[in-house]
């Protein structure tokens, strides 16, 4: 297979305006992923899944990962004069990344027997600019998985053939894979020595004066 | 009434006496037909006491009703998903009365290993009367065949009239119950109240 | 003859006209079916809404969630090994394949290496769990089409030779919990490979008898053989893995892909189906039972001594470095595939199972539309779902 590099300058010329990004994971695994922009993604997938050299035919894994908004601490080494004497200094910066949902595609091809190769989409935020294009038509395989982060994360798919909740009942309103999500309090009495469901039965108790 | 010293040594001359109710709860409790109803993981263990190593058969057992309208014994062998719990709900009351439930595993009783997930029911008896709990993830066909004969023995002691006289022989007690409805967080209602009342810690 | 000039008796009733099943009167009149969740024949939880005109299937939407146990959320609020039972509830048949799956992922992102006698032991029980998974599969197939008992029986009987192996080995029958990131648990128990040996030994005898009680059956030829085809682009599309596209014709195991384990020390065949019926997925996984005892039997000659474990593996206050990683492994179902990102605290940040038996099932429909719903049921148990793992 070609490298990730290689793949995303044939990506960029095979569609004009693309922008594309490789994310780097530091882990041993080195999967690395590369970022699609929303516009241009049902065409980039679709030239990776024709490429007579990529053939990526089947995908095999799409989920959701939420991120909420958070601060991003980086800490710099900087130079600064105390007391008369140059020290290095930690210098923290602090940026406040705004909070998005993320779409993750695992490709492989069967033809070639190669892969993995991961695709990322990224909503604008968790609110209300929460689509992303679906690659339900490109890629059948993605239409219960789909479904399930729309279920699950609340990412709106545009171009999905049928996007209804699956796995919750369609009266429900929350997404609870989201990482705000909080479950409904029936923890009433928990003779367990579990340390997460006895402090939620413990919240339960206490304010239900029961305790 | 005749005494048991007696009773027994006619026994053994080859005379039985008996009464009524011994013999109705005799032969209800030696021909239990459970709903072939399975859940989860302990439906498996459920089929393999079932199958030719443990024969349930051997207790009368082995007629798994795919309908409930011809069961008597629903066998909750599973997590009840708070999805799935109104479709429970609806098959116990679709079941006619003599009817009891045994809550097969950790996660019928309690939730079990599943009991922090926001779609899982907590147990099955904040919903329907559980007469017999079995522990285990999941239990060993073994321990279904024991749940099944206290189950019978149960059964066996059950009284036709007076008082104590059990829920299919009372007019006035309830044998259907209400079918949660979906709700926009959580199935509503959560529990029975009838039924299930928050153990009150005391200290 | 007097008799054929006599006029007939008067009738007392009056006869109803015969209707064509083609007659204009039927057209349009479609029933709706949900068909589960409590059905004998789906195999769980699962509930397929069938629209039918007359016998014939022309919608099929199959609704999940029955048991969604919230198995992804949990593994998000717990430490990694803290997962690992959970893993053996999702297909609730192949514990020890799930085991080997997470852990496979969880050593990619952490970076750890496998003891060669752990491998070893890895294989075994993974193809022991193969053959005890499709035995069941088979059995079940045919109870769909009706042969109440007996060969589901036998699968079972052979399953808990299986079964009490892998008791005295991880201490459960059906939830082992057997596999640790860097290796296994503990070391087998003595005289444990005569026993595995023994039963390898014996297996082929069971295959034959079972083959020829049931492959020339009638019934399961008439009610099989092109039914549930499934066209081979749109099996590659759809995802489709495991004996199910092996019997489409598409020559794709992930143990040959991979290489993971050590897979790429044994000779096995990978048994290829043609129509991508009902039938060849059958036999593909009569076929694959006979594979899989040949690994056995080559994986049995030697098994090395040594740790069981990577002494770098730390099981308490596990702390992966920040990054993801995907690891996957062939399953009985098909794919079984772990996602995880790390963030370097105990608790994986994100925990994804990517589920064989959930993205099998994206074309039922297309297995299913225009046959009957008799045909949909055997389509269905061909598929070898488990719903543990489609609802997770």
């Amino acid at each position: 297979m070609e490298s990730l590099e290689q793949i995303k300058i044939r990506l960029e010329a095979a569609v004009p305006g693309a922008k594309l990004e490789i994310l780097p994971n530091e882990s041993p695994s080195g999967q690395h992923s590369l970022l699609l922009d929303n516009a241009h993604a049902v065409a980039l997938a679709r030239f990776l899944r024709d490429d007579a050299q990529l053939r990526f035919d089947y995908c095999s894994n799409m989920t959701g990962v939420d991120w909420p908004d958070t601060e991003i601490t980086s800490k710099v080494k900087v130079k600064k004069v105390i007391d008369g004497v140059e020290k290095e200094v930690d210098e923290v910066t602090k940026t406040a990344r705004p909070g998005f949902l993320e779409g993750v595609y695992h490709l492989y091809s069967m033809a070639m027997k190669h892969g993995p190769l991961i695709l990322r989409l990224r909503t604008g935020n968790r609110k209300d600019q929460v689509q992303l294009p679906s690659f339900t038509p490109v890629w059948r395989s993605c239409e219960f998985q789909e479904r399930e982060v729309y279920d699950l994360f609340g990412v709106v798919f545009d171009g999905h053939p049928d996007l209804r909740r699956i796995l919750m009942w369609d009266e429900f309103r929350d997404h609870p894979m989201r990482k705000d999500y909080s479950e409904p309090d029936d923890y009433e009495y928990e003779p367990t020595p579990h340390d997460d469901v006895l402090e939620k039965s413990k919240r339960h108790q206490a304010a239900k004066g029961t305790l | 009434m005749i005494e048991e010293g007696l009773k027994n040594e006619l026994a053994k001359q080859g005379v039985v006496l008996t009464t009524l109710q011994e013999l109705y709860n005799w032969g209800r409790g030696n021909s239990v037909w459970p709903l072939s109803f399975g859940l989860a993981c302990c439906a498996i263990e459920m089929m393999a006491a079932s199958m030719a190593k443990w024969d349930i058969a051997r207790f009368g057992s082995e007629v798994f009703r795919p309908s409930p309208r011809q069961a008597d014994l629903m066998i909750v062998a599973g997590t009840v998903t708070k999805k799935m719990a109104p479709q429970v709900v609806r098959l116990y009351n679709q079941m006619p009365e003599p009817k009891y439930v045994i809550a097969m595993g950790a996660c019928a009783i309690s939730g079990g290993p599943f009991k922090q997930g926001y779609n899982v029911l907590k147990g099955i008896d904040r919903l329907l009367p559980v007469d017999i709990h079995i522990p285990g993830c999941p239990p060993r066909p073994e321990a279904l065949l024991h749940a099944l004969i206290t189950l019978q023995k149960k059964i066996e002691i059950e009284a036709l009239t007076g008082p104590n006289r059990p829920r299919h022989l009372d007019a006035d007690a309830p044998s259907e119950f209400p079918v949660p409805q979906f709700g926009e967080h959580d199935i509503v209602p959560a529990m029975n109240p009838l039924l299930w009342k928050p153990t009150q810690v005391v200290r | 003859m007097s008799v054929a000039t006599e006029s007939p008796a008067p009738r007392n009733y009056e006869v109803v006209p015969k209707t064509s099943p083609e007659g204009s009167e039927l057209d349009g009149e479609l029933l709706e079916v949900a068909m589960g969740p409590q059905h004998p024949s789906t195999h769980g939880v699962f509930r397929m809404d069938v629209v039918l005109d007359g016998e014939t299937v022309v919608k099929l939407k199959p609704v999940f969630g029955y048991l969604h146990r919230n198995h992804e959320k949990i593994a998000e609020n717990t430490s990694y090994l803290g997962s690992m039972p959970y893993t053996d509830r999702l297909d609730y048949f192949c514990s020890l394949t799930n085991n080997w799956a997470y852990a496979l992922a969880v050593e990619k992102l952490a970076g750890l290496q496998v003891p060669e006698r752990a491998e070893f032991i890895r294989v075994i029980t993974a193809e022991l769990t193969r053959l005890q998974n499709h035995t069941s599969v088979c059995g079940f197939l045919l109870q769909d089409m009706g042969a109440l008992g007996t060969p589901l029986m036998y699968a079972f009987r052979e399953r808990e030779k299986i079964l009490d192996l892998f008791e005295s080995l991880t201490g459960a029958r059906m939830m082992c919990n057997y596999m640790r990131f860097g290796g296994c648990r503990c070391d087998l128990p003595p005289g444990w490979l005569d026993r595995v040996r023994k039963i390898v030994g014996d297996f082929p005898q069971f295959l034959d008898s079972y083959e020829a009680l049931l492959n020339t059956n009638e019934i399961l030829l008439a009610r099989t053989q092109g039914v549930g085809r499934l066209p081979r682009e749109l099996a590659i599309s759809a995802g489709v893995t495991g004996p199910m596209l092996r019997a489409c014709g598409v020559d794709y195991d992930i143990r040959k892909v991979d290489h993971y384990g050590i897979y790429d020390r044994f000779e096995f065949r990978i048994p290829l189906g043609e129509q991508g019926d009902v039938y060849d997925r059958y036999m593909i996984r009569l076929l694959e039972i006979r594979e899989s005892l040949k690994i056995l039997q080559q994986a049995l000659k030697e098994v090395p001594g040594g740790p069981i474990i990577d002494p770098k593996a730390k099981l308490r206050s596990f702390r992966p470095k920040v990054g993801e990683a995907y690891g996957r492994i062939e399953g009985p179902k098909g794919e079984l595939g772990f996602y995880l990102i790390s963030d370097g605290s105990p608790n994986p940040y994100r925990y994804r199972v990517r589920p064989p038996s959930l993205i099998n099932l994206t074309i039922l429909e297309d297995m299913c539309l225009g046959q009957s719903v008799a045909d949909a049921v055997v389509t269905l148990g061909s598929v070898d779902i488990v719903l543990g793992e489609v609802d997770r």
